[in-house]
Parts: C-alpha cells; sequence; structure tokens
C-alpha cells in the first residue's frame, strides 16, 4: 500500500456496478455477474443466471424414465456418464433393481473416464482463463483420443446416453479394454507433464494461492460438494460415503486440500485424476464376465414413493430425487444440481478480490451452466 | 436314436439365481416411527405431531408447517444436520391436505446420516424461509418459488431465478402446460402474439 499521506483520495468516487457476460468468453457459458466495482476491487457480485433454462425437470415428466436419460446427458454436458448414473440408480432404488457386476463395472469405468475428461476440460480452460495458453491445448488433445473411447462404446462423444435401468445397454466392443488401458497407462506422465508446467510455476501460484479462499464449516454451511468441498479440508465423497455400484470394492484416495484457497482445489483436482486412473485399471483387471443387463420388466412402473439417491460427479454431489406414481412416466424429478449449489458461494469467495481473480474463482468451482440452468 | 432314454441324473435342487436375474422386488413404505432417526427428533423437539415413513432406507417425517422452522433450527443445531443436501417441492393438484409438499433433504457428517422433512402446504401460503438456518437454502428456495409459486416469509432475496422478471406462471406446477403458454416472450410476438396463450395457472405474472 502506499502511504496514505500521500495518496491522492478520490472524495467524489462511486462504486461502478457493470454487467459481467452473459457473453464472456471466461464465464463458461451464459453466466451473467452484476459485479459491484471499487475500482477494480470487488464490493459484491450477483450471479444471474437461466439463460440456458429449458425446463429439463418439466420435460422428465412426460418421458418414461428411460426416455429421461437422454436429457441428463444436456444437463452437465461435459460430465453425460455420471449424469445417466445418478438417474438410473434413482430409478433402480425404487425399483429394486440389482444390477450384473459387469455392468456396475462398466458404469464405474465410463464415470471415471467421464471424470478425467471433465477434469481434462476444467484444467484447460480454467488455466486458459487465467493466461496460459498452452495447456489447453495439452489437455483437450488428451480428450480426444478418451472421447474416441466413448464413440467405440456407445456410438456418441458428449451425449453419451450410456446407461439404463438394470445395467448398460452394450458390452465393451472387442479390443475396448485393451485401448482403454493403453489410454490410462501413458496417462501419468502426460499429467506430470501438465503439473510441471504448473504446480510450481510462480505466476500460476501468484493468481490462485489464497484466492477464492472459503473455510471447512462455510463450505458445508454452503452446502458445496464435490473438489471445491474436498479443497477446504473435508474429506467427503459420495463414492465413500453411499458408494454405490460397486465402489466399495474398489480401493482409492480422497485427496483433500487444507487452504480452501484456488491453488489447493487445483492439486486436488489433479490428485482425482491420478486416483480415477487407479480406479479404472483396478476395474479393468477385475471385470466379471457375464450379462450386462438385469431382468428388467419392459416397461418400467416404479410404486408409489420417493426416493433420492446420489452421485459424485466431477463437480460435486449430483443427486436425483424421484416421485413415482405407479404409472410409466415420474411425477416428479427433481435434480440436485452440484454446479447450480456450488455457484451460490461464488460471491462469498470474491469478495475483497479483484476482478481478474473472479475469472479464477469462476474456473475453480468449475461450473457447467447447462447444469445450473436445467 | 430319438426314444433312447438316457439314464437320469438324482434330481438336485438348481443353483439359487443371481439376484439380477430375479423378478425385482420394488420398495414398500414402512411405518418409521420407531426408527433411531426419528425417535431422536421426537425427543428433541417435544410435543411435536409427525408422521414418520421408511421407504427403500430413507426416512421422511411429515411435520406441520408452524413446526417448521423450530424442527429445522434443533436438527441443525442439536442433532447436527449441519447440511441442507436438496430443497424442493412437488406438485399434488387435487389433495385435501394442501396441494404442495415442500421437500428438505439434510445431512449430518458426524454419522453420515440422512433424514428426509416434509411439510404440507396449501396453495398461496407461506412457507417460513429457513436461509436462517442454512445459507445454502437460499437459492433452493428461489428456485422453488420461481418453479412452483411458493412464497417464503423472510427470505432475504425472493426473485426469480431460472425464468425471468415478468415470466408468467410457475412452470412445474401441473397445471402449466408443456407449450402454448403465453410465458411473457414478449420478444417472439410472432410466435407467441401477446395474450392468445391459453388459460393461465396462478401466478403473480397477472394479466398479458
Amino acid at each position: 500500500m502506499s502511504d496514505p499521506a500521500t495518496m491522492h483520495v478520490f472524495d467524489d468516487t462511486e462504486a461502478m456496478e457493470i454487467s459481467f457476460g452473459p457473453q464472456h468468453p471466461a464465464t463458461h457459458g451464459v453466466l451473467r455477474v452484476m459485479v459491484k466495482l471499487d475500482g477494480e476491487k470487488i464490493l459484491d457480485a450477483k450471479p444471474i443466471i437461466g439463460y440456458l433454462h429449458r425446463g429439463t425437470e418439466k420435460l422428465f415428466e412426460r418421458e418414461t424414465y428411460n426416455g429421461c436419460i437422454p436429457h441428463t446427458d444436456r444437463m452437465d454436458y461435459t460430465a453425460a456418464a455420471t449424469n445417466n448414473q445418478g438417474l438410473v440408480l434413482a430409478v433402480e432404488k425404487i425399483m429394486g433393481i440389482t444390477i450384473p457386476p459387469r455392468a456396475a463395472y462398466i458404469r464405474m469405468i465410463l464415470a471415471e473416464l467421464q471424470r478425467l475428461s471433465s477434469h481434462f476440460i476444467w484444467l484447460g480452460t480454467h488455466v486458459l482463463d487465467i493466461g496460459a495458453t498452452t495447456p489447453f491445448f495439452y489437455t483437450f488433445a488428451e480428450r480426444e483420443v478418451l472421447l474416441d473411447l466413448f464413440e467405440e462404446y456407445c456410438g456418441a462423444r458428449l451425449t453419451l446416453n450410456c446407461m439404463r435401468v438394470g445395467g448398460v445397454p452394450y458390452d465393451l466392443p472387442e479390443g475396448w479394454t485393451g485401448r482403454c488401458r493403453a489410454f490410462v497407462d501413458q496417462l501419468p506422465a502426460k499429467i506430470a507433464d501438465w503439473e510441471r508446467l504448473l504446480t510450481n510455476n510462480r505466476i500460476w501460484k501468484e493468481r490462485t494461492v489464497g484466492i477464492g479462499v472459503i473455510s471447512a464449516a462455510e463450505a458445508i454451511e454452503w452446502g458445496l460438494t464435490g473438489p471445491p468441498l474436498r479443497g477446504s479440508g473435508v474429506r467427503w465423497d459420495i463414492r465413500k460415503v453411499f458408494p454405490y455400484d460397486r465402489y466399495d470394492e474398489i480401493e482409492f484416495d480422497i485427496p483433500i486440500g487444507t487452504h480452501g484457497d484456488t491453488y489447493d482445489r487445483y492439486l486436488v483436482r489433479m490428485e482425482e485424476m491420478r486416483q480415477s486412473i487407479r480406479i479404472i485399471r483396478q476395474c479393468l483387471d477385475r471385470l466379471p464376465d457375464g450379462p450386462v443387463m438385469a431382468k428388467v420388466p419392459k416397461t418400467i412402473k416404479p410404486p408409489l414413493g420417493e426416493v433420492y439417491a446420489s452421485v459424485e460427479s466431477p463437480k460435486g454431489e449430483l443427486g436425483y430425487y424421484v416421485v413415482a406414481d405407479g404409472s410409466d412416466k415420474p411425477y416428479r424429478l427433481h435434480v440436485r444440481p452440484a454446479c447450480f449449489i456450488n455457484l451460490q458461494a461464488m460471491p462469498e469467495m470474491i469478495r475483497g478480490h479483484l476482478v481478474a481473480d473472479m475469472i479464477a474463482v469462476i474456473g475453480t468451482l468449475d461450473i457447467v451452466l447447462g447444469e445450473i440452468d436445467r | 436314436m430319438a426314444d433312447e432314454v438316457t439314464p437320469q441324473a438324482p434330481e438336485t435342487p438348481p443353483p439359487p439365481k443371481p439376484p439380477w436375474e430375479e423378478k425385482p422386488v420394488p420398495a414398500v413404505p414402512r411405518d418409521a416411527a420407531t426408527h433411531p432417526l426419528v425417535v431422536e427428533l421426537a425427543a428433541a423437539v417435544p410435543g411435536l405431531e409427525m408422521q414418520a415413513v421408511e421407504f427403500a432406507g430413507q426416512v421422511t417425517v411429515v411435520v406441520p408447517l408452524d413446526r417448521l422452522l423450530a424442527v429445522c433450527r434443533v436438527a441443525k443445531e442439536t442433532l447436527g444436520y449441519g447440511y441442507l443436501v436438496d430443497l424442493t417441492a412437488v406438485d399434488w393438484k387435487d389433495r385435501a391436505e394442501g396441494r404442495f409438499d415442500v421437500v428438505y433433504w439434510l445431512h449430518r457428517h458426524r454419522d453420515e446420516q440422512r433424514l428426509r422433512v416434509k411439510v404440507r402446504v396449501a396453495d398461496g401460503v407461506e412457507v417460513p424461509s429457513v436461509t436462517g438456518v442454512w445459507k445454502v437454502a437460499n437459492w433452493m428456495e428461489r428456485e422453488v418459488f420461481d418453479m412452483f409459486g411458493i412464497y417464503f416469509a423472510d427470505h432475504p432475496n425472493l426473485e426469480r431465478i431460472l425464468t425471468w422478471e415478468g415470466f408468467n406462471g410457475h412452470p412445474l406446477r401441473k397445471d402449466f402446460p408443456l407449450e402454448g403458454i403465453d410465458t411473457g416472450a414478449a420478444i417472439y410476438p410472432d410466435v407467441y402474439p401477446p395474450g392468445t396463450g391459453p388459460a393461465r395457472s396462478g401466478g403473480e405474472g397477472g394479466g398479458a
């Protein structure tokens, strides 16, 4: 700080309110933030959302249960597989369906590949926002190879629609496991390369250390889940707390941070990528034989009742609350979106920072507007 | 050859089928008045009238509207439910005991238990806001207001969140049609001329 005595003081300044977005490339979609600025310092921020609202929850009510699955692809469009997984788990819970072990393992492989691909997008765009262009090309190059695996499995690269109530629609193609293993085997070296560019990079640390700090207690109060919660030092992950599919048979660690800042969340996600690789390897080693679909009635008609099931999506806790009325369509199907809840804490995290830091915080929350607006 | 009888092996019962080849048995609701979570809540909030149901391993308690805030406070401060996972509503259009269910889904980290708290409210009745208990409820309540038109008393900023200011109606109400309604989208007057939508449901949108 300069010496107040020699500092020129503007008595007649007032806070300026500007609209940031919704077309700004650094807002990761159509997020708009009304920011109140004192010079370059953020006094307050108010996210305005809904530009991508498609009434998904209303659309669910006219679809059959399996017909809802393609709609979930389009919520968090960087993580379609985990979106599918949450919905089918909820319906299986209410129907009392146990899925065959091979289906569960295929689901876990797809979900962890999806986590990797989502984290690739996060890393590339987050780093690009802050000013480093190179990692974007590295991560997106890997993502292309990863999406080839999805394409080979289900024909789609982005909107996968790759799970059904009772299992998965297809068995793995011939030779897929080998190609998947080859992909994950070369990945740790790539991740180490990316980390060499960033982890001890002085510019990167200047931009992320101490930015967007949120304490563990505040993080729980604001309902944060996923890496933003774990970055604050809470070792909490749906895969461990309420294991679904066969996560209870797999060994993996939950990385946590200590300071709850942008840098710690970065470290958490980098380690999560390695843990995902570890999970995929174990799944490929143990992949059981057998059917990939349980015996499920042709028309899925859950009894009257309500169930909530959630998965650890790459962004946090993604939950589905299903209210069934005995017909073949959900009476009400509510999504508990991880990004929507995580974004709510953003003003809390950026108050007092500079405008440029807001970009870092938006990046570190890893939001996808498709899921926020639904 | 066809009529040659081969000696039969002694009858052995077939091995039990794995669960994924059996016909699935759907979950059934069970009375949960003696469930530990319910007993604990009843002890912490004296004189609370509630119905408790367990379904698919998840416990739901329906509490009266005037005790909601007290239940939420005690749940957080005494019973440790520090994390409000989800808050939403369900529209049971013609139900006699109140049109809407407002549903709170609580979690506590101490023993990783979850509890669903529900209130039944009639159309137009205000629900006390729980933003004073869990900060996370702010946007969740705004979404419920936007989608269902349920008002939350003492909410700091009860505005529409997913639709826009001036949107006509509340989309997740059962009497809101999937298409054809005049939602107040004046930017497309050639597609939806103002005032030509079908009869609209309640809500503050008012006239076109």
